[in-house]
């Protein structure tokens, strides 16, 4: 069994000894697919610009070429990218070079934290005030509408001084039970209490704990979702987006180094704008500069050019949710909801133009190259028609988008929509960002550490202990090979430097379990026992002591881990390994080489 | 080989007035060092940006200071960084008063970018190492954050220790870590070592450490409590510690050994990490023979507590000791 687990160990822990390739790596945004006849067009660009390569590869949705040397990697890059356009993303990555058979074993290297490989590191908050208070702003123009609808009379609605609830005064009293039966039957996630501190007949009306809880988890949601397709077009290589705690996102760019940009692309603003298409102008015409006064030639990816009236009907701002599903024959659709006033506009919008076609843009300014003299980068507009669609019949707040080729066009469109609604603000509230340069020598300090820490350990187990202590040094760089396996095996854990510390002090507390029972031994030969029953006893007797000091310890990693962040999550993961490892080898891997070297024969005296 | 060959059991109990009046001292020390100069917090609990940049050749700090003047970063801290080229800077969280407009929060985000252009425009030949900005609220969470994770840690140990063992043990136990605890910490605020997140997983690393040493001694002295038939309590604590020195000595010896490489080879960011944990094994050692073993014969540990109880009930034998 333990030859089983420590080649497991081993095999898990080699694709660590292999290194990486430099690589590119091809993606789509917003719709674009990467397929063959992109993979042929990449290939042929790197033949043309003499850049020689290991491999390309087209899977899961991306490119990823190998190149043969590092200083070809921007050549690589800027060829290739002049060539694809727009629709694609090309990030500089480094690619593990782990063969084959291991990766068929789903083996692959240690990933490294980002204060190992440099990269920026940003914590997110989201204003969750803001959120809510948008959403009550909603609640008081649905109330108003409703109400008018139910001929029940109000003087006022409006949010409360707390901001916790929405205050409805009736006009009439005895209106008052027939408004509060409607809200509840209407709304069930809404709590609604008759005002007892006034006179008047006021009703209130707050959220259900489920439902402030479902707009805060909505309100992160769909930040992350913006960020993360920023973060696409940012064009780095494995980005991590991803929620921390209740209100909180961390973004993790590695190897990105110009934070400004990040942070200008990161916090870039979209919007939407749904528009006609204009019915009595000539496309050929417009393509050659003879655009109509009312007009504007945009370009759709789907349809090609059209024209749209110039008149804006509707802002992107007025949509509260859009989701991607099917509808009752299984073709996929996107359901949209906006607000009354956004209803009222689109109903406005759409009585007069069943029939007529209606186009969504989508707009975003995004940051260039070019800084004015403040060295604020110049804002470019971005317009891009993501949806055209025949109005089917009168709309009003809620109305679906169908007639979409996949599920995936579906999905990418209400992603579009979603992203140009109007979003609960975000603020940075932390951020670390680390240079290459570091990021290198913290592996080199690293790894020499331990290297230095490891060799010392091993000598003096050799000269303290002799034999018995070589037998520990095996066991000793068994349990380092298997922290390295373990590590390469668990998919989110990641190696940062405070890790690497943790390793080191596991190489230098895994011996104690050894010493243990080393000391246990010699005190059994102290005693006159025969050699042969003194290691029995020494394991025996130890054993029970090693575990719960092991525990204890274990206790504290996990504690560690459980509350800390960052840098503490990183030093309690390898620690928490190294405790369950180090058992496993001191324990049971040094019995059985004690036991195959010494066992069943009969000696007289103890190398120890 | 063997570090110490003892025939004869060391009386360490005998000493045990003198080294809890000086585990008192240090402890009384470090609580007013902590109160009167409290401790060097890290820009991980303060909030603030910092900027690590090197250059070439030796930096002259006085043109950097300059810069940051010129700049309207006046109240930065400005000094070398392990070596004479590398500069690392800091400068406290620009406090904003109620109602201030978004686009000076933005502003204060951008620090470290508006610091580097200027860098690089003094001397090009300045490369970013590191740029860290933490809010002020992410600060003080942190902290609360920290003293959660120490405190639920000691109750866990505390609870595990109860269970396993007995409520003695564990209040001795528990006692020594906090012990090791107050004294790392007042000792990095006596010297004024800066102390940040990583410094604080090593003072957790400490209870780890230390609670190892106090169990495997517990652990001993529970063992012959059982076997040794005769003597006095004292006189059992005094021969499980000196069976146990040997392997306390080799333990702590081996660790100290990986820390040493850690604190002179593991780079600059890792040395708080490495001071702490060094200090906090040589105190653990200590306080493993003394202060747990201490409290749990001044709380009158007898053999009668450590026979294993036909009734496993939990506190039953404890019922019975009440007067």
């Amino acid at each position: 069994m333990v030859v089983l687990v420590l080649l497991i160990g081993g095999l898990y822990s080699a694709p660590n000894l292999y290194g990486e390739d430099p690589a590119i790596q091809v993606s789509g945004v917003r719709g674009a697919e990467v397929n063959a006849l992109v993979l042929d067009t990449v290939v042929a660009k790197l033949d043309e610009a003499k850049i020689e390569y290991k491999k390309s590869e087209l899977a899961e949705g991306r490119i990823l070429v190998r190149l043969k040397r590092e200083d070809d990697q921007l050549k690589a890059k800027e060829a290739i990218g002049d060539s694809l356009g727009d629709g694609f993303v090309v990030a500089l990555n480094l690619a593990p070079a782990t063969p084959g058979w291991l990766q068929a074993f789903g083996a692959g290297p240690l990933k490294l934290g980002l204060d190992l490989r440099g990269g920026v590191h940003f914590l997110m908050e989201v204003d969750m005030k803001e959120a809510m208070n948008k959403k009550f702003t909603e609640m008081e123009e649905d109330f108003k509408a409703d109400l008018r609808e139910e001929k029940i009379y109000y003087r006022r609605i409006a949010q409360t001084g707390s901001g916790e609830a929405v205050r409805v005064q009736i006009r009439k009293a005895e209106e008052l039970d027939d408004a509060r039966r409607f809200i509840e039957k209407k709304y069930p996630d809404l709590v609604v209490i008759e005002d007892s501190k006034t006179s008047e007949p006021d009703l209130l009306v707050s959220m259900t704990e489920q439902k402030i809880k479902e707009t805060r988890n909505y309100a992160v949601d769909q930040n992350i979702t913006i960020i993360r397709n920023r973060v696409n077009e940012l064009g780095v290589a494995e980005p991590l987006v991803q929620r921390q705690g209740q209100e909180r996102i961390v973004v993790q760019l590695p190897g990105v180094q110009d934070t400004a940009r990040a942070k200008e692309i990161l916090g870039a603003t979209a919007t939407l704008e749904f528009k006609m298409v204009y019915q009595d102008g000539d496309i050929g015409a417009a393509m050659n500069g003879r655009v109509p006064p009312k007009a504007k030639l945009y370009d759709s990816k789907k349809q090609g050019p059209v024209l749209l009236e110039k008149k804006v009907r509707l802002t992107g701002d007025h949509i509260v949710d859009a989701q991607s599903s099917f509808d009752q024959y299984g073709m996929p659709q996107v359901s949209i909801s906006l607000d009354t006033k956004g209803g009222n506009k689109m109903s406005a919008m759409t009585k007069d133009n069943i029939g007529n076609p209606m186009a969504v843009v989508f707009i975003e300014y995004k940051p260039t190259e070019v800084k004015d003299k403040n060295g604020v980068s110049i804002l470019k507009k971005y317009e891009e028609v993501i949806s055209v669609a025949t109005i089917q019949a009168r709309l009003g707040r809620n109305f679906v988008i169908t007639g979409l080729d996949s599920s995936s066009e579906a999905h990418n469109l209400a992603l579009m929509l979603r992203a140009g609604a109007l979003i609960a603000p975000i603020q940075i509230v932390e951020e670390r960002t680390v240079g290459p340069s570091l990021g290198q020598e913290n592996i080199d300090a690293g790894f020499n550490a331990v290297m230095l820490g490891f060799g010392l350990v091993l000598l003096f187990m050799l000269v303290y202990y002799k034999k018995f202590g070589l037998v520990a040094n095996v066991a000793l760089a068994a349990n380092l090979v298997m922290i390295i396996g373990v590590m390469s095996m668990i998919p989110g854990a990641t190696l940062t430097l405070p890790g690497i510390a943790g390793i080191v002090l596991t190489v230098g507390m895994a011996v104690d379990a050894n010493v243990l029972i080393f000391e246990r031994i010699r005190e059994e030969l102290k005693d006159n026992r025969s050699p042969q029953q003194a290691i029995h006893h020494g394991y025996d007797s130890a054993f029970s002591t090693i575990a719960d000091a092991n525990i204890t310890t274990f206790i504290a990693a996990v504690i560690l881990f459980a509350i800390g962040t960052g840098p503490i999550k990183g030093f309690a993961i390898t620690l928490a390994i190294g405790i369950a490892t180090s058992m496993f080898t001191a324990i049971v891997g040094t019995r059985a080489i004690v036991n195959a070297t010494w066992g069943g024969k009969r000696i007289e005296k103890l190398s120890i | 080989m063997q570090l110490l060959n003892l025939s004869e059991t060391v009386n360490f109990m005998s000493l045990r007035r003198i080294t809890s009046a000086f585990s008192i001292l240090l402890i009384v020390a470090s609580i007013a060092s902590f109160a009167t100069k409290g401790l060097n917090w890290g820009l991980d609990f303060t909030g603030g940006s910092l900027i690590e940049v090197s250059f070439e050749q030796s930096a002259d700090l006085t043109k950097v200071r300059q810069v940051m003047d010129e700049n309207g970063f006046g109240d930065a801290t400005v000094q070398n960084f392990g070596s004479s080229r590398d500069v690392l800077i800091r400068i406290a969280p620009r406090l904003h008063a109620e109602g201030e407009s978004v686009g000076e929060k933005i502003d204060s985000k951008m620090i470290g970018d508006t610091i580097m252009s200027a860098l690089t425009a003094m001397d090009d030949t300045a490369t970013m190492r590191r740029i860290e900005f933490v809010g002020p609220s992410v600060g003080g969470e942190l902290r609360e954050q920290g003293g959660l994770a120490m405190l639920t840690a000691l109750l866990c140990i505390l609870i595990y220790v109860a269970l396993r063992f007995e409520w003695r043990f564990a209040l001795g136990s528990v006692s020594a870590l906090g012990h090791d605890v107050i004294i790392t910490v007042g000792l990095f605020s006596a010297l004024g070592i800066e102390f940040d997140l990583t410094v604080l997983a090593a003072v957790l690393a400490v209870i780890g450490y230390s609670l190892n040493d106090t169990i495997v001694v517990s652990d001993r002295i529970r063992e012959n409590f059982r076997k040794i038939r005769q003597g006095e309590a004292e006189e059992i604590i005094n021969i499980s510690l000196t069976q146990t020195l040997n392997r306390t000595m080799v333990t702590s010896f081996t660790t100290a050994l990986v820390l040493l490489a850690l604190l002179f080879v593991g780079g600059e960011l890792i040395k708080g990490f490495a001071t702490a944990l060094l200090f906090g094994v040589v105190i653990g050692t200590y306080s493993s023979i003394y202060v747990a073993s201490s409290i749990a014969l001044a709380l009158g540990i007898s053999k009668e507590d450590m026979m294993p109880t036909e009734v496993e009930k939990e506190g039953a034998d404890q019922d019975q000791l009440m007067p």
